[in-house]
């Protein structure tokens, strides 16, 4: 049995709104699976079940706001499951007659009747979010009248069209209507959450700064090769050998991939990296590539691809919000040469990279024209010195050096 | 290909990842990633979408010939399959 909270989407969230559960009541969940979304100051996010069991009542509706941590549901164990379903829909009775043990069959299909929630697939639901439909309009075509996906596509042309919607169900207690954030707002309320996160950042972080220029030439002519055998789609940029580089240097200087909490550092096995992504309509979010050591650099590509598409469209989850151990920006398009980092608050470091560009290089007595990059380092002075930053940044340019290893 | 085609399929492609910005406003020798402010993520992505729209391929090597709207034009405009 568990309790099914209200998430801290960064350092700087103390209120989220609970836009949608995408699971019903009595529907079997397994750790991973969405089962709501939630909006906070950086946009909408799909929030994710934490361990296996069955969905209980939801104890917060749609569309009220609470204080992180409070809890939004319980997760049950199978057996507990049946048990809890009796006490929340009749607590006096329950709780003078001990409840005896599961005699409700585990299935979804009794419990979506419940009155006051509409039955529909979570698609379904996600579905007519994005296309502004309010499922208390949408006629269910699917067994039991569950609304399906077609239906949703079917009002949302009824809708566009102008026609009246298809048939008025009961309006439903729990679904309050969402109301979108216009653009100013939303921008207002991401310049705040970056404020708040910054400020903190600036407020208790003793940053120190180590920087250093990497000789670019060996990955990039391998790159070149390797791009050459790749097709257009599958081509990889330079930054996805830089994340390599970074997390393969952060297994060799672990102290770095961490969380200061409490008056202590704690590394973290798994080298999850905040990817900083600038949005169109300003502000930016930093959503975590999970495990980049461990993969590919095709793979990683795609993971970035994948990863900036959803950051610009708004379709993140929550645990890519919050699960960063370390942070890298890269400034590089916009033809800056070095960045200094804000540390994101818990995480102990940020890597920067400036611009690839040519620039006069020494080496061998000789003087030369090479590919180079800034490479900066901003570290949290508690939990590191700079000897271990140095070390970092050494191990940085050699894992760069040997691209065909990344 | 007309030249006139080609160059609606450059702006589509373009609003795809810069949908504030207005293609027509752009000068046949401005650089677009400036003048968009679009990253090199973001402008693989227009040439991912012209590669599939014109079935041009281009090569990394190629890229940067592909910088302004005349460049852009002509290139892909000598390369039609």
């Amino acid at each position: 049995m568990g309790e099914f909270r209200m998430p801290s989407l960064g350092a700087d969230m103390e209120t989220g709104t609970l836009v949608e559960w995408l699971v019903m009541p009595g529907q079997p969940v397994q750790r991973g699976d969405i089962v709501a979304l939630v909006e906070t100051q950086k946009g909408l996010f799909e929030i994710e079940a934490f361990e296996d069991g069955i969905m209980g009542e939801p104890l917060i509706q749609a569309g009220q706001t609470v204080p992180v941590g409070t809890v939004l549901a319980m997760i049950s164990s199978g057996t507990e499951a049946a048990a809890r379903m009796d006490v929340q829909a009749e607590p006096t009775a329950a709780a003078e007659s001990p409840v005896e043990g599961p005699t409700v069959p585990q299935t979804a299909a009794p419990l979506t009747d419940l009155p006051g929630r509409i039955a529909c697939s979570p698609s379904a639901r996600r579905l007519a979010l994005e296309l502004g439909v309010d499922l208390a309009t949408v006629r269910g075509t699917g067994p039991g009248g569950a609304i399906q996906r077609s239906d949703i596509e079917e009002a949302a042309k009824a809708k566009e069209s102008g026609a009246a919607p298809v048939v008025a169900t009961e309006k439903p207690v729990a679904a309050a209507p969402i109301q979108p954030m216009d653009a100013a707002t939303s921008a207002a309320r991401m310049r705040q959450a970056i404020a708040a996160a910054v400020s903190r950042s600036n407020r208790e972080i003793p940053h120190y700064y180590l920087e250093t220029e990497i000789d670019l030439s060996r990955p990039l002519q391998w790159l070149a090769a390797e791009n050459q055998k790749r097709s257009i789609q599958e081509r990889v940029l330079p930054v996805a050998l830089l994340l390599k580089a970074v997390a393969k240097a952060l297994r060799d200087v672990p102290e770095l991939n961490g969380y200061w909490l409490e008056d202590g550092l704690q590394v973290k096995a798994e080298i999850h990296i905040g990817f900083a992504v600038a949005l169109r309509q300003g502000g930016l979010i930093s959503p975590a590539l999970h495990q980049v050591d461990k993969l590919s650099i095709g793979e990683l590509m795609q993971a970035m691809a994948d990863l900036i598409e959803r950051t610009r469209v708004g379709r993140l989850r929550g645990s890519e919000v919050t699960d960063a151990t370390v942070s890298v920006t890269n400034l590089g398009d916009r033809g800056v040469k070095t960045v200094y980092g804000v540390i994101y608050p818990p995480q102990v470091a940020l890597v920067g990279f400036g611009r690839i560009a040519e620039r006069p290089w020494a080496e061998g007595g000789m003087l030369g024209v090479r590919p180079c990059v800034t490479a900066t380092l901003a570290a949290d002075h508690r939990a590191t010195d700079g000897h271990q930053g140095a070390l970092f940044l050494e191990a940085l340019n050699r894992h760069l050096q040997l691209p065909e290893e990344l | 290909m007309t030249e006139q085609e080609l160059r609606s399929i450059i702006f589509t492609e373009l609003r795809k990842v810069a949908p504030e910005c207005d293609p027509a406003s752009l000068t046949p020798d401005e650089n677009i990633r400036e003048a968009f402010d679009i990253d090199s993520y973001s402008f693989l992505r227009v040439l991912v979408g012209l590669n599939k729209q014109t079935g041009v391929d281009i090569p990394e090597s190629d890229y940067g010939k592909l910088s302004t709207l005349a460049t852009m034009t002509h290139y892909l405009m000598a390369h039609l399959p």
